[in-house]
């Protein structure tokens, strides 16, 4: 397996146990900075479970065992003493249903800022549109930016969601599988997010569906049964997968 | 809805603004019902600056900070059991501990405390509840976003959970403003206006009671059990007006 140059997220001998059941057995893995890492595999393969822990959104869970160190820049994020709410401000997460704040679309994403003790209307204005626009919201929803955010369709949701992310200035974005609920125009539309922003920001996508992972991520690994299968170059995995697993789930025999 | 018509028909003739704004004149028998209106709304104002705090802190504290244990299990168990106490069991135990045990005196303290006691229950259960129905999803979104356990309780939590919060205060209101027992053991039957936290007083629910008990004058009893409804109804009609305020702003 081919380690990426300029480690930003490492995984070392990472093992996760839900009660007696494996859900992750050692797995080692480099996520490249500036680049968008597509975790891929069956659901139940352990790729959600991989990203909960860069920002240990796995605290949640009950009756979790972890073994095994993942570190940003070098700091372990699983050692007891982080930071749990500072990490979180620098790994921001879209979850794989949208899920806006039963507020305006304006709250939602000043609603991070609003934590930091941004308050200044000017300056969060600013912020807000800023983010918005990364997201590719912006024109869609400038005139009505007081209008509840349940009220946009889930395609406009999501970006909300990533836009709500994105004005914290993460370095890292996780999206778990951010378009299992979208039309193929709006998955575009948060891939074409997702390019222009790897120049700033590390970004992971999981996603069970393997032609996301092709056009829209520079690194792919290929998780099955608890185990990473294979990581490499998107490119490279899909033409040429070193693993018989990985080509079977590319040419879509299970999974 | 009969019995509502009923005290409507039988209450309107007596009812004026000076039955309202009038103290009472021999026993009741004549004159208006002004202190009971007063010592009324300090009940339940007082009672629920008691309750509130603590049935919603209890409420956020079960289902916000801690995992199920033996100690949630126990404080559950408490709050049912006072929920299915009869209430003269409250103004006994209100008797016996405030006014005499910590020489309170029968006033409105006393009363307010032992009134707080009984709707506890009421305030920590439909609290809970609606905590407990704000999505998971949401919380995570402002766990995600580096919120705080009491970031994300004020802000996400308790803004969605509001309108059953405000329920459980709606039903504790009507229960105070209703209750005779418990308040003439604790709060006394005096009518005269209540000034300090230490005087006694008589809620309207007793002055009908008693009004109507003793046979003083059961004009005066309607037209009181009609200000009571009339309240009540406006209470509810206020605290709807804001609900919807509260949801239409978070939706």
């Amino acid at each position: 397996m081919t380690a990426p140059m300029d480690c930003k997220i490492n995984f070392e001998q990472v093992s996760v146990t839900f009660g007696s059941a494996a859900v992750l057995r050692d797995i080692n893995l480099q996520v490249c900075r500036n680049s968008v890492t597509g975790f891929m595999g069956p659901s139940g393969s352990g790729k959600s479970t991989l990203i909960s822990l860069v920002n240990r959104m796995i605290d949640f869970e009950n009756g979790v065992t972890i073994e095994g160190s993942v570190t940003i820049d070098g700091s372990n994020v699983l050692a007891p003493r982080t930071d749990v709410i500072s990490l979180r401000k620098r790994v921001g997460t879209v979850f794989a249903v949208p899920l806006p704040l039963p507020r305006s679309i304006f709250e939602n994403v000043a609603y991070g800022l609003r934590l930091q003790g941004i308050t200044r209307r000017p300056l969060l204005d600013e912020m807000v549109a800023e983010s918005l626009s990364k997201a590719f919201l912006f024109e869609e929803v400038r005139d009505r930016l007081d209008t509840s955010a349940l009220k946009l369709s889930g395609g406009q949701q999501q970006r909300l969601c990533l836009a709500r992310t994105l004005a914290l200035k993460p370095e890292i974005i996780l999206l778990d599988e951010p378009c299992s609920g979208l039309d193929p125009i709006s998955t575009a539309k948060i891939e074409e997010a997702l390019s222009e922003l790897k120049q700033e920001y590390t970004i992971v996508l999981v996603s069970n569906n393997t032609k996301q992972i092709a056009r829209a991520t520079d690194y792919a690994a290929f998780f099955y049964m608890s185990a990473l299968v294979e990581y490499g170059e998107t490119f490279s995995l899909f033409t040429n997968p070193a693993m018989q697993q990985t080509e079977d789930y590319i040419q879509g025999k299970f999974g | 809805m009969v019995i509502i018509c009923i005290i409507f028909i039988k209450g309107i003739a007596n009812l004026n603004l000076e039955f309202i704004l009038a103290f009472p004149q021999d026993m009741g028998r004549h004159g208006g019902i002004f202190p009971s209106i007063v010592g009324t709304f300090c009940l339940v104002l007082l009672s629920l600056l008691f309750a509130a705090p603590l049935g919603l802190g209890t409420a956020i504290y079960l289902t916000e900070y801690t995992r199920e244990s033996r100690l949630t299990t126990l404080i559950r168990f408490g709050v049912e059991s006072l929920a299915g106490v009869p209430s003269i069991i409250y103004g006994l135990f209100g008797f016996i501990f405030f006014v005499i045990k910590l020489k309170m005196g029968w006033s409105l303290l006393a009363g307010s405390l032992t009134m707080a006691i009984m709707i506890l229950p009421t305030i920590i259960r439909t609290s809970e509840e609606a905590i407990k129905s704000v999505p998971v999803n949401l919380r995570r979104v402002s766990y995600s976003l580096g919120g705080t356990r009491w970031e994300t309780t004020t802000r996400v939590v308790l803004p969605c959970a509001a309108p059953g919060i405000l329920t459980g205060i709606m039903l504790s209101i009507g229960r105070t403003i209703s209750e005779t027992a418990a308040v003439i053991f604790t709060m006394g039957s005096s009518l005269r206006l209540p000034t300090t936290l230490m005087d006694s007083g008589r809620s309207l629910a007793v002055h009908f009671y008693i009004l109507a008990r003793e046979g003083i004058s059961l004009e005066k009893a309607y037209a009181t059990a009609l200000v009571l409804v009339l309240i009540i109804l406006a209470i509810n009609a206020v605290a709807y007006y804001f609900m919807h305020r509260i949801t239409s702003k978070y939706s």
